[in-house]
């Protein structure tokens, strides 16, 4: 399977060295998607998820260490030079960031900031790079985008320049896709225009996407694996349907128990009492466990629960896997 | 109310000494103003010889053991006047920074809680303040009022005004906003205690920062007023005429371009550090207007 | 834009009409009778009269001020109680001398703080960071007349390669001119240097932070244009402004530099109108100065519209 991954990730770490010494930010994740494939990475802010993609794809900040082993396209993407990842950025793999507002350059026209990629990459002209901007505008849904590819990002709403930094992502066809809580500064219907949009492309484009969220409404929809993290660990993964049918973890129990249901009328909303640790001091046990409701024995708090299957691809990272009827267990 | 605004400036005050007990440049700096403050008071005492004891049979002598900066082309010892200097240089540059900060803040004060036309009126007279170059609107003040301390001190007092009257409005108009003046408006408090209880309190970081920094360069400003023959008048010793004086002859002997200069220096250097450390604690956003406005005039 | 244009010209106007009567009443400061101050021994009845007619002393207040403003407007800002001549006439004669030091100081200036504060930036924490730090913290603290001093004494002295002191126009002999204006452009450009390079590397680490510029190294490009044409662009916006005010005060005259080496200039004039109690070239001097500095900062801001793209709409 993992011969087939676009990108694959093994026992990744981050640790960024802070004033107060190093914080782990990851502590050895594993995943991959395929192509067409669709991996939602789940969690609170913190729990290292936007971290473990921007690592893994040498985007984390300068005081980060990053260890590991990641492969893109089949290459030892870790072993390769700075020029080499920079050369695969862009052209294998797109990125979609979280602030539509933030993430365009306010002084280049949207059509500049599109075309640059194709310059770089594909060795496009200046010509023909503009005219594959507008393109590229049209098919990520701007209206009127010849006109519109010379305008600054100023003068679009925040749902249209997300469009625009689709339509960059997108610019040399990569095989990824990585989505970044791309819809959380949007409101609730130009969320699911995106939602929809980025779906449509990867199902005529054939990209594996990477979509990070904390949103789980968002992953039941588009997700074909999902992988749960807490505290720059992964609790819980598998396809969406054994993690979101038969959640094992109390956390992702937890944390579908207080998405807002729209079906019970958006009543009362759930949450979960406490704060994740501080990655400066995790836990030597289980970093969920002072919040978690089951809170097994004195193991949890010591000893660190391996991540185990529950069925072939469905794997949980707790002493006390749930049952179907959400009732705790000891195997 | 009242508890939560006192308790922010009190915040503020001993985060500012904390800072500059834990910043080892901003301590340097502590140390080199304690030092001057005290020339400053007793340097007339402390110094080894008179400032206008002339000696012409000693003029011009290199540093040695009996004058360890030299003398001067009257055979002064160089040491005792750049001692006996510093009283000028800080009394000029507290006093000149006192009247901008009064002035400027209560300008500041009206014309961010009034709005209307007074910030109007107040702001635009700013602006044409600003409009001159420091040194050269302070050069043009003390040309008509004639040189001397007082108007050396009158004209750097209105150049940095409008300084402190921008800070303080900015800060006026974040702060009138917020919920403890509002609930202090509703329950009938008069204007002038919510601005002193409540507005006052809750700008003090940006302006103890803004008085800090504003004390090196009213400093510079006077010894470049001295040195134009524009400060204190001779034969009292300033720092800035010291070196005036002593320009024609620095190539034979350089100690009197020297001390006197390096005097200045540290002086500024040291209130740059430690406002530079407030900066960073108190107030890390606040724009370099200083930097920006500090002409080389 | 044009909208934009409109209202900076009027605020600008009536700074301006503010920075004439500050300029005006500055003669009225003057304690005692400013011309026979002026003339002081060489008082003689027939001149005092003529010059008291000529500066309108004798009318009221009001009528003096608008009569100065008419005449202002028409570049007639009175006769030096000194020589005699017009003071527009002297007051321009001066300006190239400025114009030349205050450019070629501030193109050295830019030439030393443009690398130093996009090094110090991008290498945060670096030796070239403490470098810059301790270059820009020096700037700001030392008198630039006493780095005038000790330049002269190393380079003149010491060295020998400079005259100490003098001017020799750009248009009469290029080579002699640059000699002499290479200590008092090294002295205010030093100066100058310090204060734009902290605010250069500030202006980059904000950006460098931005979140387009990893969106730029998202896209795989070169590191080369990330900072060329995303970091750069924006970061060097404010800057201009900063370039700027400080260009439109050295044109103020640096005083105590040009009066350090005999440079003769808008601010060794003013220097000898104080000495003199010439007040009329005093005024003169100070309101041309006023005057070109709200006129860059005119330019600045149109100039900031047309960089930066989202003003115009604001």
């Amino acid at each position: 399977m993992s011969d087939a991954a676009v990108l694959a990730v093994t026992d990744l770490t981050v640790t960024i060295g802070t004033r107060r010494g190093p914080a782990r930010a990851v502590a050895g994740v594993d995943w991959s998607v395929r192509a067409g494939e669709t991996l939602a990475l789940v969690g609170e802010s913190g729990s290292g998820k936007s971290m473990s993609v921007l690592a893994a794809t040498g985007l984390a900040p300068r005081a980060a260490r990053v260890t590991g082993q990641v492969r893109l396209l089949g290459t030892d993407f870790t072993a390769s030079s700075p020029d080499r990842r920079r050369r695969m950025r862009g052209r294998h793999v797109g990125f979609v960031f979280q602030d539509p507002m933030t993430s365009l350059n306010p002084v280049l026209t949207v059509g500049r900031q599109v075309a640059e990629a194709g310059e770089e990459h594909l060795g496009l002209t200046r010509r023909a790079a503009r005219a594959r901007a507008v393109e590229l505008l049209d098919l990520v849904g701007i209206p009127s985008a010849a006109q519109r590819v010379d305008a600054y990002p100023h003068q679009f709403s925040g749902g249209m320049r997300q469009r625009v930094v689709i339509a960059m992502a997108l610019a040399c066809e990569p095989d990824l896709l990585i989505a970044d809580e791309p819809t959380t500064a949007l409101d609730v219907t130009t969320q699911a225009q995106i939602v929809e949009l980025v779906a449509d492309l990867q199902r005529r484009l054939g990209t594996a996407v990477v979509w990070i969220t904390h949103d789980l409404g968002v992953v039941a929809g588009i997700a074909d694996t999902v992988a749960v993290m807490y505290a720059g660990r992964i609790l819980e993964q598998g396809p969406v349907d054994a993690v979101f049918g038969q959640p094992a973890h109390p956390y992702t129990t937890a944390l579908l128990a207080a998405r807002p249901d729209p079906a019970a009328g958006g009543g009362d909303l759930v949450t979960i009492a406490g704060a994740p640790p501080s990655p400066l001091a995790l836990p030597a046990g289980c970093a969920f466990w002072p919040r978690c409701p089951v809170r097994g024995d004195a193991r949890c708090e010591h000893e660190l629960p391996p991540l185990r299957p529950v069925s072939t691809r469905h794997h949980v990272r707790t002493f006390y896997p749930q049952h179907a009827d959400g009732r705790a267990g000891h195997e | 109310m009242s508890e939560q605004t006192v308790g922010r400036s009190e915040g503020s005050l001993r985060r500012a000494l904390s800072a500059l007990r834990h910043d080892p440049l901003a301590l340097t700096g502590s140390a080199v103003l304690v030092l001057l403050v005290v020339v400053g008071v007793a340097g007339s005492w402390l110094a080894p010889y008179g400032v206008n004891d002339v000696d012409v049979d000693r003029m011009l002598q290199p540093p040695s053991g009996a004058h360890p900066f030299g003398t001067d082309e009257l055979g002064r010892d160089v040491l005792s006047r750049v001692m006996v200097a510093a009283r000028v240089s800080l009394q000029v540059g507290l006093v000149s920074v006192g009247i901008a900060l009064v002035v400027g803040v209560t300008l500041g004060l009206f014309a961010g809680y009034y709005r209307g036309w007074l910030d109007n009126v107040l702001m635009r007279c700013m602006d044409v303040l600003f409009a001159f170059p420091v040194l050269l609107l302070a050069v043009a003040i003390v040309a008509v009022l004639g040189p001397g301390l007082l108007t050396a001190m009158i004209a750097i007092g209105v150049v940095y005004t409008p300084i402190f009257a921008r800070v303080t409005r900015a800060g006026v108009l974040s702060v009138r906003e917020q919920v403890f003046v509002r609930a202090a408006v509703s329950i009938g408090a008069s204007d002038l205690r919510i601005m002193r209880r409540h507005v006052l309190p809750n700008i003090a970081a940006p302006l103890i920062v803004q008085t800090s920094l504003s004390l090196a360069f009213a400093i510079l400003s006077e010894a470049a007023l001295s040195f134009l023959g524009l400060g204190v008048q001779p034969p009292a010793p300033a720092w800035g005429r010291m070196l005036f004086d002593g320009r024609g002859f620095v190539t034979d002997a350089w100690w009197l371009g020297v001390f006197p200069g390096a005097a200045i220096f540290l002086t500024v250097l040291a209130f740059n550090l430690v406002g530079d450390a407030l900066r960073d604690v108190l107030d890390p956003r606040q724009l370099t207007v200083n930097e920006a406005r500090r002409s080389t005039g | 834009m044009a909208r934009f244009v409109i209202r900076r010209l009027l605020q600008s106007g009536i700074v301006l009409l503010g920075v004439t009567l500050v300029v005006f009443l500055l003669l009225q400061l003057v304690p005692g009778d400013p011309v026979r101050v002026a003339l002081g021994t060489r008082f003689d009845p027939q001149t005092y009269e003529a010059l008291r007619a000529r500066a309108g002393l004798d009318q009221p207040l009001v009528v003096q001020y608008f009569d100065y403003l008419r005449r202002a407007l028409t570049g007639d800002l009175g006769v030096s109680f000194r020589s005699g001549r017009p003071v527009t006439s002297i007051v321009l004669e001066r300006l190239p001398a400025t114009l030349s030091l205050a450019l070629t100081a501030v193109l050295f200036a830019l030439l030393i703080a443009l690398p130093l504060g996009i090094l110090s930036a991008m290498r945060s924490g670096s030796f070239v960071d403490h470098a810059a730090r301790v270059f820009s913290q020096f700037g700001v603290s030392v008198p630039d007349f006493w780095m005038g001093i000790m330049g002269i004494l190393l380079f003149a002295g010491v060295l020998g390669w400079l005259p100490p002191s003098g001017y020799v126009a750009l248009t009469e002999d290029p080579a002699r001119w640059a000699s002499h204006v290479a200590l008092p452009a090294a002295t205010v450009g030093l100066v100058t240097a310090s204060i734009l390079t902290r605010f250069i590397r500030s202006s980059m680490l904000e950006v460098l932070s931005e979140d387009y510029v990893r969106t730029a190294e998202a896209k795989g490009l070169r590191t080369r244009v990330v900072v060329l044409r995303h970091v750069l662009r924006n970061a060097l916006i404010p800057v201009v402004t900063v370039v700027a005010v400080q260009v439109a005060s050295l044109l103020g005259g640096v005083i105590v530099i040009e009066v350090l080496f005999a440079w003769p200039g808008i601010g060794r004039l003013t220097y000898d109108a104080v000495q003199a109690r010439d007040y009329p070239v005093l005024q003169g001097a100070v309101l041309l100065v006023a005057a070109l500095f709200l006129l860059v900062n005119l330019l600045v801001d149109i100039l900031y519209a047309r960089l930066d793209p989202r003003i115009t709409v604001r």
